[in-house]
């Protein structure tokens, strides 16, 4: 497969006060790729996944998408940010809209498309995210498995370059993981490029291309699934996976 | 009372100009309000500089002085003026002076209002490429808006009564208390039915402000 970098970060390091959250990070996500972020809590995977639509600033390095190097701010930011989508935690829907409201927003008011253009995408990717009978619905009256994957939805219509996804399922009440992964291994299936944040070490297997692994701020180890958990050569992804995986 | 009721054209002439005052002021107040909330929260240093100062200068500064500066600073110092009648003049700087004042509560109901809003679903809308404005325009004033309802609600009920004021502090309209006020001095009313009954009207403008906003802010509310 001849794949084109679409993001890439090099030489990243971030701190947050004293903490050196980031060190040295170097990452190509290839166009087409599902990468899935590994780690202990406090390994900095979130906080990576985040700098790659600045809603985390660096502190040095560099980070391209499609070749461009991401705008420090205003509308050349906006501008970015509408191509890599988000899914959240806490999934984030607007409080005060429906469901189709919240797919429909970005498309409208970011990418100007006419309500009827907009409504009628929304609802074949809310059908497709296997939710379309709930569009008229406030995101307190579902579940959070549901909210997720309206929040899925609404990322997919901005019709974004890469996807990013913070421990989508870590919110979750353990019956509703699946629901979610399900979705989410759908759309690694169609060739969406996924950056994926996440403890769901079974998703990992299915649908990753590759695994990295995150420990203390560094990309530790980065490897196929099957090499990762068969036979991970670093001693902390060991540790790590010996503690994960005997229960 | 019958000497009340008597004048009873003048009671109502008074509170038509209280009602006046009040709603003219609540709208540039509103307006105002959101003005000084959005440069408060704003990317931009300098905005949320002169917004804090704005707001802690006329908030701590007693609504007297404010609309005496309006009428004896501006209007009758400095000769600037809204139009050629007397009266309408007082009546504009008068609606300035009110509507400087409430603004500041206003902005800090908001404000307090948007700290309710979860950071994540700002994150959310910045994530899907909506700008500053169109995120405070969209999300985040909306839904600030909802939460403080019954707080605004409390600020226009003050504002319905702080009106009294601006005769006080010399800005002569004609409003409900200057009324009551001319008629005590023209002994055309006895004091006491006249005080109660003064006090009524406010009660009828402002009692259903309060229950209007209660059930106002149930009806909108955003369930999370």
């Amino acid at each position: 497969m001849t794949s084109t970098p679409l993001v890439v970060l090099e030489n990243v390091n971030k701190h947050f006060g004293d903490l050196h959250v980031l060190r040295d990070i170097n990452l190509t996500v290839n166009s087409g790729e599902v990468v899935v972020v590994i780690g202990p809590s406090g390994s900095g995977k979130s906080t990576l996944c985040r700098t790659i639509n600045r809603l985390e600033t660096i502190d040095s390095g560099e980070i391209r998408l499609d070749d461009q190097p991401l705008p420090a701010e205003g509308r050349a930011l906006a501008r970015l940010r509408s191509d890599v989508g988000m899914v959240f935690q806490s999934f984030n829907l607007f409080a005060h809209k429906t469901v189709l409201q919240n797919v429909t927003l970005g498309p409208m008011k970011v990418l100007r498309k006419p309500r009827g253009e907009a409504e009628a995408h929304a609802m074949e990717l809310l059908d497709r995210v296997r939710i379309g009978n709930q569009a008229q619905k406030y995101p307190a009256q579902l579940s959070g498995g549901q909210q997720q994957r309206v929040a899925i939805a609404r990322a997919l219509a901005m019709s974004p370059k890469v996807i990013l996804f913070d421990e989508p399922t870590s919110a979750l009440d353990p019956e509703m993981v699946q629901e979610v992964l399900d979705v989410m291994t759908d759309l690694a299936k169609d060739g969406m490029t996924m950056v994926v944040v996440t403890h769901e070490m079974g998703f990992a297997r299915r649908a990753a291309n590759r695994v990295v692994f995150m420990a203390d701020g560094e990309i530790v180890e980065e490897n196929t699934p099957d090499e990762f958990f068969t036979n991970p050569r670093s001693e902390r992804a060991q540790d790590f996976l010996s503690k994960i995986l005997t229960h | 009372m019958e000497a009340f009721l008597s004048n009873i054209d003048r009671v109502v002439d008074g509170f038509s100009w209280t009602v006046r005052l009040t709603l003219l002021s609540a709208l540039f107040s509103f307006i105002l309000g959101i003005l000084l909330t959005a440069m408060r929260v704003s990317p931009v240093p300098l905005l949320r500089g002169l917004s804090t100062a704005y707001v802690e200068g006329i908030r701590n500064t007693p609504l007297t002085l404010v609309l005496l500066f309006c009428g004896l600073g501006l209007n009758s110092a400095l000769g600037l003026s809204f139009a050629d009648t007397v009266a309408t003049d007082v009546f504009w700087w008068a609606v300035i002076g009110l509507s400087a004042y409430t603004s500041c509560f206003v902005s800090e109901s908001l404000r307090s209002g948007i700290n309710t809003i979860p950071l994540g679903q700002v994150e959310a809308a910045r994530s899907l490429g909506l700008t500053f404005t169109q995120n405070l325009r969209m999300i985040v004033i909306p839904q600030a808006l909802r939460t403080v309802v019954g707080p605004l609600g409390s600020v226009l009920i003050a504002l319905t009564k702080n009106t009294t004021v601006a005769s006080v502090a010399g800005l002569g309209v004609q409003e409900a208390s200057r009324q009551m006020k001319l008629m005590f001095d023209q002994g055309i009313a006895p004091v006491l039915p006249t005080f109660v009954g003064f006090a009524i009207g406010f009660l009828i403008l402002t009692l259903p402000m309060g229950y209007f906003f209660g059930w106002l802010s149930k009806r909108v509310a955003v369930v999370r």
